[in-house]
């Protein structure tokens, strides 16, 4: 991909923040954070979670003040204090959640807020000029007469794009976008960014994935604990640099882990049909087997019914067709619902931490036993004891390092990698023959991936049978002994990291089966 | 994108609700202004009403009771995310179900009549709030309909009983006979009359103890019992319920009839408390007004005993001042407890958002 020569000396910044500071109570998210970036060009901010990354463009969008410290948008000092003025400024962003009415029409979407007037057939016309004008200019092709609910995610997010533009963006802020994206797509979406930036748009990437930092950006920002540590230039660092910057320690990219020493056959799944609540098909006939100490990585893009799979083990929905026998003993008929389940050992730590694996309205301790509140340990007979819960959780925050060690703080205060250590703690050390693994790392940051990733490789080497569910590449080829991908409820292969790469399991996850290819 | 609004956790439990019930007085006193009262005059009346005299004390404490109850009714099913608005109907049952044990069983000694009475009233509530549950999990029918609709079953179901059936012979109020001594739950005053101290005579009867062993029963069950945390897991986050192995259904009958037997329990004070009979609308109002409660004291006992005392004294404070006024009216009062409901409920944020301003600055310039 060509890279764009640094710009002419004396043009102003496209955006210069100067000396923000920001508090939130207690915590200070950023403090004297300086930041330039050049026009016409793609700036990557990375950083941990709770890094300030969000706070800094949140100011920079008009969703918070800054408590001090300018903003200069090209060399013009402005005052933000509204996404509206942000918009008026030539700002727009792009959320990792898209903000879209799924039953409307793209031009719907597009001209929602922005209707141009009380008659919406003027409007209407204008806004298809302006969409022809930027599928010219860009190469934003789309049709504008879709529904957005029918479109795939990577269109829907063009929607988003459009949306920003044609309200005048001149600068575009993306919050993790290619966290929903197959690698095609992510791919797709990186050529467009680079052709934004070649007409004169100014990109603002934030991303966890630092591969994507190297692929895109000609400059990249690292924060850490609300400072701005960093500035490079993208082809003159490293990712292993990046990440020794974000954590301000030396990190382990790579798990290390010896080979596995696969036992007895634990799990085995066998023509397993899953249908949702509409009758529809989510899984189609899956049949795998899991050993015990072995990762077999279950890979494929969000929503191809490894959620049904995995809440299927667990015993949250019941399959239509198909067995799941644990140690050859058939766990649908023996242990239907999620308690009995973990009884028989078969424990989950499932994707959506916030709706599912915690309460976030609960305290720490609260959530640490959630599944195993009626175990004696906690109380007996009706009663729960508030101090035999907050004791058992003391005990596993010290285990697991979960910050800030206060048992009867509220979940919802915790960071993400802090939550997902809560649900890890409480279901490896309720002592899992199965684990049932789902996204263990979304919105962790890196550190704590390093530590999830070890603690999962031990389970393993331990004897513990664990299925990985990820849309992380990185993370399947890394911690799996074996690779599964499904695609439309199939399974479209099976490999071995060492017998695989990105792009052969991109074909899988987009349904290019062998046969196909 | 708003921020959540953080204040500490006393203020939140005590000083918005306070400084709630002072805008709404500050707001009813423009309306007595507007009548041509004088607002200083009517409050220092209504408190007086209310706290001036033992027996001003008694019926506030009595109108509290049937607050309480029908507070926690509505409070226990918001903790699993439900909401009963059926306090009335479940009221009128419980009602119906102390007449029906005291009209066959009062020829026996009052304990055992009282306490089988009192479970009575607890199992017709209990009922009337099951069957719009078991609606809800099991044909989807959703709850803050169905027990609407039970208010209305429930009135019509004793008139009918009333007047075709358990009524007094030969009367022509549908009401029924006057239970024996042996189904009265003793006022207060009678209680305390037994170990020789004499205070006042009011309708305060020993359900008010009742109502403070449900608000300490609630607190235990709702915190501190496996039971309550999965009620609170259901209420929280249905997800994460089922995925803790948590029955929804189970937990939603069960919450309900806990619920339903509480706004039951409306009838002890009232029936086996004070009238001694079944007559119609004792329930009166009481059932809605619990949603207010509830809400005004932020779902937890001991906020609910506090708002219940606050709506007793409105009542009671209130009749005293429509004595000594003429021109405030008891629709004025009316309109009094709904401006505390609408500053207390509807406009929290309105209190909240300032408060935690200050907050935020006071934090701010301490750090």
């Amino acid at each position: 991909m060509p890279r764009l020569t640094d710009k002419v000396a004396g043009q102003a910044p496209a955006i210069a923040l100067t000396g923000i500071d920001k508090r939130f109570g207690e915590v200070r998210a950023n403090r004297d954070v300086n930041l330039t970036v050049a026009p016409s060009s793609v700036h990557g901010i990375v950083g941990e979670n709770g890094a300030g990354k969000s706070t800094l463009m949140s100011i920079l969008y008009g969703f918070y003040e800054a408590d001090r410290g300018t903003i200069h948008i090209h060399g013009r000092e402005v005052r933000i204090r509204s996404p509206k003025e942000a918009i008026a400024v030539g700002i727009g962003m792009v959320h990792q959640h898209f903000m879209l009415v799924e039953p409307l029409n793209v031009i719907d979407n597009v001209m929602l807020g922005a209707e141009g007037g009380a008659i919406l057939a003027k409007g209407e016309a204008q806004m298809r000029a302006a969409l022809a004008q930027l599928a010219e200019t860009f190469g934003l092709v789309i049709d504008p007469d879709a529904i957005v609910g029918d479109l795939p995610v990577g269109l829907q997010q063009r929607v988003e794009i459009l949306k920003a533009l044609v309200r005048g963006a001149d600068i575009l802020i993306l919050d993790e976008p290619t966290a929903v994206l197959t690698p095609d797509e992510a791919e797709q979406l990186f050529v467009l960014l680079r052709t934004l930036a070649a007409q004169g748009k100014t990109v603002i990437l934030i991303t966890h994935k630092l591969n994507e930092i190297m692929a895109v950006t000609d400059h990249v920002s690292v924060m850490r604990r609300g400072e701005m540590v960093a500035t490079l230039k993208t082809a003159e660092t490293s990712p292993v640099q990046l990440a020794d910057l974000m954590v301000g320690r030396h990190v382990l990219l790579d798990v290390a882990k010896g080979p596995a020493k696969p036992g007895p056959v634990r799990l085995s799944v066998e023509h397993l049909v899953i249908s949702d609540t509409h009758a529809s098909l989510r899984v189609k006939d899956v049949s795998f087997e899991i050993r015990a100490g072995e990762i077999l990585g279950l890979a494929g893009v969000a929503g191809n019914g490894q959620s049904e799979l995995l809440e299927a083990l667990a015993g949250i929905i019941t399959p239509t067709l198909g067995s799941i026998k644990l140690d050859g003993q058939d766990l649908i008929t023996l242990a239907p619902t999620p308690a009995e389940r973990r009884e028989q050992g078969v424990l989950h730590i499932p994707e959506d931490r916030q709706r599912m694996g915690l309460v976030p309205a609960f305290s720490a301790a609260e959530s640490m036993i959630l599944g195993f509140q009626s175990d004696h340990e906690f109380g007996t007979g009706p009663l729960l004891s508030t101090a035999a819960i907050q004791s058992h959780t003391a005990k596993e925050m010290d285990l697991y390092d979960i910050r800030p060690r206060d048992a009867a703080l509220k979940t919802a205060k915790f960071s993400g990698g802090n939550q997902q250590k809560i649900v890890l703690a409480r279901e490896i050390e309720h002592h899992p023959k199965v684990l049932l693994v789902g996204q263990p790392t979304r919105g962790v940051d890196v550190g704590a991936i390093e530590f999830i990733h070890k603690r999962l490789i031990a389970l393993r080497d331990a004897g513990i049978a664990i299925l990985l569910v990820s849309v992380e590449l990185d993370e399947i080829m890394s911690l799996s002994d074996r690779i599964i991908v499904m695609c439309g409820g199939v399974i479209t292969g099976e490999r071995t990291p060492e017998t695989t790469n990105d792009r052969d399991l991109g074909l899988l996850m987009a349904g290019v089966t062998e046969r196909a290819a | 994108m708003s921020t959540p609004i953080e204040i500490p956790k006393w203020a939140d439990v005590s000083l918005v609700p306070v400084l709630a019930v002072i805008v709404a007085f500050l707001v009813a006193g423009l309306v007595v202004l507007g009548i041509g009262e004088n607002p200083v005059k009517a409050t220092v009346l209504l408190i007086q009403g209310a706290l001036g005299s033992g027996e001003g004390i008694g019926y506030t404490l009595y109108y509290a009771t049937n607050f309480i109850f029908t507070g926690l009714a509505v409070a226990i099913a918001f903790h699993a995310g439900l909401f009963n608005i059926g306090g009335e109907g479940q009221a009128t049952m419980g009602g119906l179900g102390a007449a029906l044990i005291c009209l066959n069983l009062d020829f026996l000694p009052w304990y055992i009549v009282l306490p089988l009475a009192i479970l009575g009233a607890m199992a017709m509530g209990a009922l009337w709030a099951f069957i719009p549950g078991y609606l809800q999990v099991k044909r989807g029918s959703h709850v803050v309909i169905t027990t609407i609709m039970f208010n209305f079953l429930a009135a019509t179901l004793v008139v009918y009983l009333l007047v075709n059936v358990i009524g007094k012979p030969g009367s022509m109020s549908p009401e029924t006979r006057v239970f024996a001594a042996s189904a009265h739950l003793p006022y207060v005053h009678e209680a305390l009359a037994y170990f020789g101290i004499k205070i006042p005579k009011s309708p305060l009867n020993l359900s008010f103890v009742l109502a403070l062993l449900a608000s300490a029963f609630i607190w235990i069950l709702v915190w501190h019992t496996k039971l309550g945390y999965a009620i609170r897991t259901v209420g929280h986050s249905p997800t994460a319920a089922t995925y803790a192995g948590i029955s929804i259904g189970r937990i939603t009958l069960i919450t309900m009839a806990i619920s339903g037997a509480l706004a039951g329990m409306l009838a002890v004070n009232e029936i086996l408390g004070v009238q001694g009979r079944l007559l119609l609308e004792f329930s009166s109002g009481y059932g809605f007004i619990g949603i207010a409660v509830a809400l005004m004291g932020r779902a937890h006992p001991v906020g609910i005993v506090l708002a219940s005392i606050l709506f007793g004294m409105l009542y009671q404070g209130g009749t005293e001042l429509s004595f000594e006024m003429p021109r405030v009216t008891r629709d004025m009062i009316v309109a009094i407890s709904g401006l505390v409901i609408l500053f207390a409920g509807a406009l929290d944020g309105l209190i909240r958002r300032p408060v935690a301003g200050v907050f935020a600055r006071l934090l701010k310039s301490g750090a």
